[in-house]
């Protein structure tokens, strides 16, 4: 091999160039078509696990098909109407609204205070950090398999410590047995699991208010209550929008806390849509009236969804 | 009305001494200047004052009263800070109506306040902005006017100034010096800008890692300097401060004239001066160069007003002098200010 010589006319180097051409276009060179290899795979994961479950859902609801059958004809809105009249239907439609606005009002709360608390600097910050980041990232079906323990009838870790200090004698609640205490604990343990993602949102949100307009408000004369609902608040309130709308597309859509802990019971009392929805078209082998049970709410989630998308783009320019 | 006063105020962040050990008493009324580069301890004394921070050591007064564990809110000053610090969701109005509500001062009463604190600044016609759409300059006005509506004993500013344009700042320097003198509050102000400490202070506190070099009126501050650092700092260009035996002597560039244009000069000193470069400023002519001879070739500058019409060039020696009185002295080691010596 022939060393370069450095100080040789840069002619003939370009000739030698030329000599031997690269592939005159390159799909790596292409902006068209690396574009496309690249966006390509999460194109095709949305449209195939996605996309074509939706269309099949629209189609299976307005259908006579079950999981056993091999019909599939046509019936309009029959599985609706059908749906909709009955009392299981109308409690799920309740519950769903009662399990997704409690709960996100329960984590707004506690977010916005966490991450009040969280913003301070003190000693073992860093772990308290971690340790409430930790049931966003436990597997969601091992952290149920907990509670279900915490709040199991015979050896709920709850009742043994509640009877420890005194507070009740012989045998204790009966936390997924009794239909208001049902859905009390699915709350407490959906809020559980939402609270470290909102709060970790709404620190960041926090952390984006300068330093001086803290300070601007102390020495203004605002007092704590005065501080957070006039200066703080309203300054995170677009990113508190966010985490609200993307926590009630989370649980309007979501059933395996409830899968988990009651499946739906005692009576139906905690039985949500996306539940029922399981337990008629899988479960039941429905899948007709199933899917038009899942599709039922698909306006309101679509409509949250663009609020959510407007909000977010709002909130990107300021 | 207030005095504020520091009494052996020291700062640690952790290992670090941010402020070591600092004396300070304004007078009622004055407009009092700290000054000095940036990391000096400046911006840390004046949190502490506004009582962001608390003291490592050391007693905060206020009006005669020990203020050390109150917070912001009950020490009745007001801040201006370098950000401005507007209430981006607030208007101008509500902005400057915040301190009189977060006071409870009585509700028929704030709008009158607003409108008389806006006038001063002249923005009441901005009253229904929000902050992002103002300019630089009347967001620097909404913020005095919010610090000013209540009326503080004590009005502290953290370099107000420095996000405006250089014209800009010229006008509002003047603005604030004649509405400081019209309000006559206590007023103790943050810059790292010499010329703005000289324009604005009645007294300006030179302070440098942690600690107060010297406190005294511009013209004692620029004329007799404590030692090397001040006479360094304040004045562009920096005075002149050459090696001599065995101290350090000083003079500043436009007292450094060529021989015969010291018109009253008591005692001309003589220095030849070899200049390396000239630089047409307009008004002035700076002259760089070096002293040979005794003085070993050290660099000093010359500042010529254009009145001074001698015929300079580059690489040739002239004779110039300085009026003994400019000279100025000090330590070798220390480099404190000592008294004169023969030269």
């Amino acid at each position: 091999m022939q060393r370069p010589n450095p100080t040789s006319p840069i002619l003939p180097a370009a000739a030698n160039l030329s000599r031997s051409p690269r592939p005159a276009s390159s799909i790596f060179d292409s902006e068209r078509w690396l574009g496309s290899l690249l966006i390509g795979p999460a194109v095709l994961y949305i449209v195939l696990l996605v996309g074509v479950p939706f269309f099949m859902a629209l189609y299976y609801s307005v259908s006579d098909t079950t999981t056993g059958g091999q019909t599939l004809r046509f019936v309009g809105l029959r599985n609706f109407a059908n749906v909709i009249g009955t009392p299981k239907f109308q409690t799920a439609l309740k519950n769903t609204f009662v399990f997704a606005l409690l709960s996100q009002t329960v984590i707004l709360l506690l977010s916005n205070a966490l991450a009040l608390v969280l913003q301070n600097d003190f000693r073992g910050k860093r772990l308290i950090r971690f340790l409430i980041l930790l049931p966003w990232v436990a597997p969601i079906s091992i952290g149920t398999i907990a509670w279900l323990w915490i709040f199991d009838s015979t050896y709920s870790v709850l009742n043994w410590t509640l009877r420890m200090i005194g507070a009740i004698h012989g045998q204790g609640f009966m936390w997924l047995g009794v239909p208001h205490l049902a859905m009390g604990s699915i709350i407490a343990v959906h809020a559980w699991r939402q609270l470290p993602l909102a709060t970790v949102i709404l620190l960041a949100g926090l952390s984006s208010i300068p330093k001086d307009i803290h300070d601007a408000a102390s020495v203004d004369g605002a007092g704590f209550w005065r501080h957070y609902f006039q200066v703080t608040l309203p300054l995170i309130l677009p990113i508190s929008l966010v985490v609200l709308l993307f926590g009630l597309v989370f649980t309007f859509t979501d059933m395996i806390i409830i899968y988990n802990l009651t499946r739906g019971g005692p009576y139906d009392t905690t039985q949500v849509l996306a539940s029922l929805a399981f337990y008629t078209g899988i479960a039941g082998g429905d899948l007709a009236e199933g899917a038009a049970i899942s599709l039922f709410l698909f306006p309101l989630l679509l409509a949250v969804a663009l609020a959510f998308l407007r909000l977010a783009r709002r909130t990107e320019v300021t | 009305m207030a005095t504020v006063e520091t009494r052996g105020i020291k700062k640690y962040y952790g290992d670090v001494l941010a402020v070591n050990g600092i004396d300070l008493l304004t007078q009622d009324g004055e407009f009092l200047v700290l000054l000095g580069p940036s990391g000096c301890g400046k911006t840390t004394l004046l949190r502490m004052i506004a009582g962001f921070e608390t003291p490592s050591e050391g007693e905060l007064l206020i009006g005669g009263e020990v203020v050390n564990d109150l917070p912001p809110r009950a020490r009745k000053i007001a801040m201006v800070f370098q950000s401005y610090a507007l209430y981006p969701h607030m208007t101008v109005y509500k902005n400057i109506a915040f301190p009189l509500k977060a006071q409870r001062v009585a509700k028929s009463a704030i709008p009158q306040k607003v409108e008389w604190a806006a006038s001063l600044f002249g923005i009441g016609h901005l009253l229904q902005r929000k902050p992002r759409e103002l300019s630089g300059g009347e967001r620097q006005r909404v913020a005095l006017a919010r610090a000013l509506v209540r009326e503080p004993s004590v009005f502290l500013l953290d370099e107000p100034l420095s996000n405006l344009d250089a014209q800009l700042r010229a006008s509002a320097r003047d603005e604030l010096q004649q509405f400081q003198r019209r309000i006559g509050t206590t007023t103790i102000y943050v810059t790292h800008d010499q010329v703005e400490a000289m324009g604005l202070g009645d007294r300006v506190v030179v302070m440098k890692a942690g600690t107060v070099r010297q406190i005294g009126t511009p013209q004692v501050i620029y004329h007799e300097p404590a030692d090397t650092f001040v006479a360094r700092f304040v004045g562009s260009p920096p005075m002149n401060l050459v090696q001599h035996r065995d101290y350090i002597l000083g003079f500043r560039p436009e007292h450094f004239l060529p021989k015969g244009s010291q018109n009253g000069a008591a005692k001309p000193v003589p220095f030849s001066f070899r200049v390396t470069r000239v630089e047409y400023l307009g008004a002035d002519r700076l002259l760089y160069g070096t002293l040979p001879g005794a003085f070993a070739d050290q660099k000093v500058i010359s500042r010529l007003p254009s009145t001074v019409t001698v015929n300079i060039e580059p690489e040739k020696t002239y004779d110039f002098t300085v009026d003994e009185k400019e000279l100025k002295f000090f330590d070798g080691t220390t480099e404190l200010r000592i008294s004169a010596r023969p030269v």
